[in-house]
């Protein structure tokens, strides 16, 4: 594995996280996870193979890991994110942090394949490749990523995180 | 040539640049008639924008050293900024600072008993770090967590109920996912109080503290404390007390604690 090629990856993977996780040092930690995961694995690595795709499977893993495990939940909360009670007002307008709101407010696996594919500009095969599930499974979840968030940003459907269930 | 019927799936692989040249004169065709379809696919093409505008600053920012160091060498040892959980035994460690914390305030209060009354009482160890320390000393449990299970559930409030003073539920979390444990009875301030224990599927455990030794004349809203690996959600009604304390994120938890609050209200 090519350190050079590991380090033109970076800035992609950070932003990935981000977008996934939302939160900054959470998310450096799982570029992180996924350097020294990378590197432990470098034998399994195939020279002219899709390094990419093979990093973002690598940080997805992780990813499922951390949201499987049972204990703490590893991100540190701020103050300023939350959203309790009752959010009442909702502005017509798109406003800065609504959009972070509104893919937090998607299903995991689908914002995970909606950000690789429109944000990362991955091919759907890549993402396939990447996420370990087949082709029809990235455009239907790709499919529904879209239509929710565009219902959210509507506001036609709340985002999951400010659902109040009783 | 009478055009192919477009599916969802089409439409997605037009915006994505995926579907095979000789198609795409079919959903454009199909878009033209359909303006439903093309105003949706154009919130798509905006998402799209959005996303690339809000989140490219990312590629912008310079890389902390600490990972450029990591992609450029393998096996330096670097420092991390925190780590990325905490293990059970600094949970433990936790938990023994708290207890620690809970016995200093105990032989103060039993120092100076004769001077104090009760709100000052209610201060040295305030509702949020009660309930946190009850948390963190038996949610980790895993033989005893509680010392009536939910199986007895009847059985539990009449028994919480007796020694509390005053009738007292557990309100019913299952729609966010959480089952009922069980309680336990526990010493407060100055009488005993209830903890009811939750777990979810993946055996996270939540607890709710009810204390019904308020002496404070006014109820509050939320409130909110962090007592080191605990978030707490905790209010005054009446002469109860709630917290809820759980290792989960504040937004998740704030939600089990609007239904929470819901439920007593309502009861």
């Amino acid at each position: 594995m090519d350190s050079a090629a590991l380090l033109g990856e970076l800035p992609r993977l950070r932003r990935y996280a981000r977008a996934l996780v939302r939160d900054r040092a959470a998310a450096d930690d799982l570029v992180q996870d996924t350097l020294e995961r990378a590197w432990s694995r470098s034998a399994q690595w195939r020279p002219g193979g899709d390094l990419r795709a093979w990093l973002f499977g690598i940080m997805h893993n992780l990813r499922i890991d951390q949201l499987r495990r049972p204990e703490l939940a590893t991100l540190p909360i701020a103050d300023d994110d939350l959203e309790v009670p009752i959010r009442a007002t909702q502005s017509d307008r798109l406003e800065v942090g609504d959009l972070e709101a509104a893919l937090a407010g998607l299903p995991e696996e689908q914002r995970a394949v909606l950000l690789l594919v429109a944000l990362e500009e991955m091919r759907y095969e890549q993402v396939a490749h990447a996420l370990g599930i087949p082709i029809g499974t990235v455009m239907s979840r790709l499919a529904r990523g879209r239509e929710r968030l565009r219902l959210i940003l509507e506001g036609s459907v709340p985002s999951a995180k400010l659902r109040v269930v009783r | 040539m009478k055009p192919q019927t477009v599916s969802e799936a089409d439409l997605h692989a037009y915006l994505d640049g995926e579907l095979p040249e000789g198609r795409r004169a079919d959903v454009e065709a199909y878009l033209a008639a359909q303006p439903a379809a093309a105003e949706r696919l154009k919130a798509y093409r905006s998402q799209r924008d959005a996303l690339r505008q809000h989140f490219d600053r990312v590629v912008d920012e310079p890389l902390p050293a600490r990972l450029r160091q990591l992609a450029e060498a393998p096996g330096v040892a670097v420092d991390r900024e925190k780590p990325p959980l905490l293990a059970r035994w600094s949970v433990q460690r936790i938990a023994a600072g708290l207890v620690i914390a809970l016995l200093g305030g105990v032989a103060g209060w039993l120092g100076h008993g004769q001077y104090q009354g009760s709100e000052r009482v209610a201060q040295m160890t305030p509702l949020a770090r009660q309930a946190a320390i009850a948390h963190v000393v038996y949610s980790p449990d895993v033989r005893r967590p509680v010392e009536v299970t939910a199986d007895q559930e009847d059985q539990l409030v009449k028994w919480l109920s007796k020694r509390l003073g005053t009738a007292i539920n557990p309100p019913k979390l299952g729609a966010l996912g959480y089952e009922l444990i069980g309680g336990r009875l526990l010493p407060g301030n100055t009488g005993p109080v209830a903890q009811f224990m939750y777990h979810d599927g993946s055996g996270q455990r939540l607890t709710l503290y009810v204390s019904t030794e308020n002496t404070v004349s006014h109820d509050t809203g939320f409130r909110f404390s962090r007592e080191g690996p605990v978030n707490v959600f905790y209010w005054v009604d009446g002469k109860f007390g709630y917290a809820l304390s759980a290792g989960i994120d504040k937004g998740e938890l704030a939600r089990v604690a609007t239904a929470v609050y819901d439920q007593l209200e309502h009861k």
